[in-house]
């Protein structure tokens, strides 16, 4: 077996056993009652998109260097992976923020900042559906990462003073130690089953490239034109 | 040769493939009038609301326009192949990048300048703050506009389907430039008593030195085959 | 015995695409101011070894030296010493023929007599109309002056007489004459084998990307000719 499904497996089964802490042993949330448990997923699940994502900026940046196939299924794989946290990660904040805010959408910094960086990560998905060519697709991908993952920041900055002249977010506050464990639980788990997802991906990415064509073996004793 | 030479060369080029090509230009400046028209019937002709969001209608008709004169401005560079007559020339591709997006700069900020009179009339919307930050949040964010959308049109052109694929991969970039312009340019118009505007043109200054060196960084890759 | 590197050195230049090498296995050693005609039938290659040797693509395997510069480590200067006559135009067709010109030359850092080299390739006429409105066989000698305005020492030239009048045919000679007499480094490919046989100095013929002959260019003709 494939050794990253070891690290899948670790990680449903981390996944189980902090979501069952966070749900039945944790003590409810202070302000937020039982609602506040989702955020024993939501949270880990943001850390880990932003995690991968970083993984995907560095792969990137590797990908243009080394202009190998590896490196651009690594790439394929972080990408897919991220797009995916993301959407979870937004379907997530939206259920919480029904019970807590009284809407699905607020403009809250954090999520506006994740829907634009899950549409950017999709869009680069998109341009990679759109290219034949797998050099160029390789190339372009890694290109729109780098500038899709320094966008985050400015993204977020820029949201947030937009977002301050209105009114004030709501933050959950993390204190209680019964708390912390299942988030560290979880977070483990998401970044396990994380990386097995990245890890399947680039294996179905590289088997989609198709294999490399055989190097022809250099002749022994070669036609040199231009001599003659 | 360099870089700053060879810029000025490719700009000139470019500034004058737009001239030879204005109807072109013409067409997509009927598009964004065409636009801000769009949005005074789709809300209501209620003034206080048009007057009140003119900056955003503004803004709203450079981003869908930039994309139309973006695209265009590499068609002529693909058609026989001239980009990669240009790349072959002893040239550095960060001139090939500065000269193409600097002619995309000044043809939107051209339109942008265009569009103002026509929100002033058309939103009954009036310059009661500083003319300085309308001009400045006008250049900041066009130019926050054709730096990145030079490189992705450099990239789409060659792809399927890239007239949808331009504005997927262009708008979540420039969500930043988009806040900060609509709001710099809303407070040149409605007033900044708090005085505001220079933090917004701060995002913008922050944004567009990112996105003016990175791409330039990356383009050469960009247009390899 | 020549100490100056070779104009164009290649070894085990190769290029594969996804699912077939379209050139492979290529040696070429050319002294500055030697000529290499390129035979084949079609889609044998010949312009992908152009276009590498032109850094327009990047090779799969080998390596390439233009006067001894690398051509992948160091592509902007190896550019300067080199120029291509490519099939596709390389024309901006709303710009007019002078403004091509001077667009090239401004870039490249070349001054020149742009009109008096229009006038060379029979184009003064024509000087100020746009690209658009010149037939083929004009863009042909637009895209010939262009090369000369480059002062190439390495001249790369794929099917010179298409599209060409039989006018225009006696131009190429002409202009092929002259490059060889100023010491130029030249090579050529053309179906036109028995006339290039007769002008340039070395033979190559291309099957399906591998190289099946070198020799005298005189030869080339009867090489080609135990192919068909």
């Amino acid at each position: 077996m494939d050794r990253e499904h070891w690290l899948g497996i670790a990680g449903l089964l981390l996944l189980i056993g902090g979501s069952v802490f966070g749900l039945l042993i944790a003590p409810p949330e202070k302000y937020m009652g039982d609602v506040g448990r989702i955020l024993y997923i939501h949270v880990p699940t943001a850390w880990n998109a932003l995690l991968i994502a970083t993984a995907a900026f560095v792969i990137a940046i590797g990908s243009l260097v080394k202009r190998s196939p590896k490196w651009d299924a690594a790439l394929h794989g972080t990408l897919a992976t991220t797009a995916l946290l993301t959407v979870m990660l937004l379907i997530q904040g939206a259920i919480w923020a029904k019970p807590t805010w009284g809407v699905y959408w607020d403009w809250d910094p954090r999520l506006t900042t994740s829907a634009i960086m899950g549409v950017s990560f999709a869009g680069l998905l998109a341009l990679r559906a759109s290219l034949d060519d797998p050099e160029r697709r390789a190339t372009w991908t890694a290109v729109g990462t780098i500038i899709a993952y320094v966008d985050v920041p400015i993204v977020y900055m820029s949201i947030k003073w937009w977002r301050t002249l209105h009114q004030n977010f709501s933050t959950p506050e993390t204190v209680n130690e019964m708390m912390v464990i299942p988030l560290r639980i979880n977070a483990f788990a998401m970044l396990f089953i994380g990386i097995w997802l990245s890890v399947r991906m680039a294996r179905l990415s590289l088997a989609e490239r198709g294999a490399a064509v055989p190097t022809a073996p250099a002749s022994a004793d070669p036609l040199i034109a231009g001599r003659a | 040769m360099g870089v700053f030479a060879q810029t000025l060369a490719v700009f000139r080029k470019d500034v004058l493939l737009e001239w030879r090509g204005r109807s072109r230009v013409s067409a997509v400046v009927f598009f964004s009038t065409m636009t801000l028209l769009l949005f005074s019937f789709a809300v209501g002709p209620g003034r206080e609301v048009l007057s009140r969001h003119a900056a955003g209608y503004l803004w709203l008709a450079l981003l869908l326009s930039s994309v139309l004169s973006l695209g265009e401005s590499f068609r002529v560079e693909t058609e026989d192949e001239a980009l990669e007559g240009m790349r072959l020339l002893p040239v550095d591709p960060r001139a090939l990048f500065f000269g193409k997006a600097s002619s995309n700069f000044l043809l939107l900020l051209g339109l942008a300048l265009l569009l103002v009179p026509g929100c002033l009339v058309l939103y009954s919307a009036e310059i009661r703050g500083s003319a300085g930050l309308l001009v400045a949040s006008l250049a900041l964010g066009t130019g926050g506009l054709a730096a990145p959308g030079t490189l992705y049109a450099a990239m789409t052109a060659r792809a399927r389907g890239r007239d949808v694929l331009l504005p997927l991969l262009l708008f979540p970039l420039v969500v930043p430039v988009l806040l900060a312009s609509v709001k710099a340019t809303s407070l040149a118009m409605t007033g900044d008593p708090m005085n505001q505007g220079p933090s917004w043109l701060g995002v913008l200054v922050c944004f567009d030195v990112v996105y003016w060196s990175l791409p330039a960084i990356l383009f050469g890759r960009v247009i390899e085959d | 015995m020549s100490t100056s590197p070779p104009a164009v050195a290649a070894s085990a230049l190769g290029r594969a695409y996804r699912d077939r090498w379209a050139l492979a296995d290529v040696y070429i050693e050319l002294a500055p101011g030697r000529s290499l005609l390129l035979a084949g039938p079609n889609g044998a290659g010949k312009t992908t070894l152009l276009r590498l040797l032109a850094t327009a693509i990047r090779p799969t395997t080998g390596t390439l030296s233009i006067h001894g510069l690398d051509a992948r480590k160091d592509p902007v200067e190896a550019r300067r010493r080199l120029a291509l006559l490519s099939h596709r135009g390389h024309l901006y067709s709303e710009l007019s023929a002078l403004q091509n010109l001077s667009t090239a030359a401004a870039i490249s850092g070349r001054e020149g007599d742009l009109l008096g080299l229009l006038d060379r390739v029979g184009l003064h006429a024509r000087a100020h109309d746009a690209v658009r409105t010149l037939s083929a066989g004009m863009r042909k000698r637009l895209a010939f002056a262009r090369l000369l305005l480059q002062e190439p020492d390495v001249v790369l030239l794929d099917e010179p007489y298409g599209q060409l009048d039989p006018a225009g045919f006696g131009l190429v000679d002409r202009l092929i004459g002259e490059l060889q007499d100023e010491g130029r480094t030249l090579v050529l490919s053309t179906h036109l084998v028995e006339r290039g046989a007769g002008i340039l100095q070395s033979g190559m013929v291309l099957v399906d990307g591998r190289v099946t002959w070198v020799g005298p260019a005189s030869g080339t003709p009867a090489a080609m000719a135990e192919i068909a």
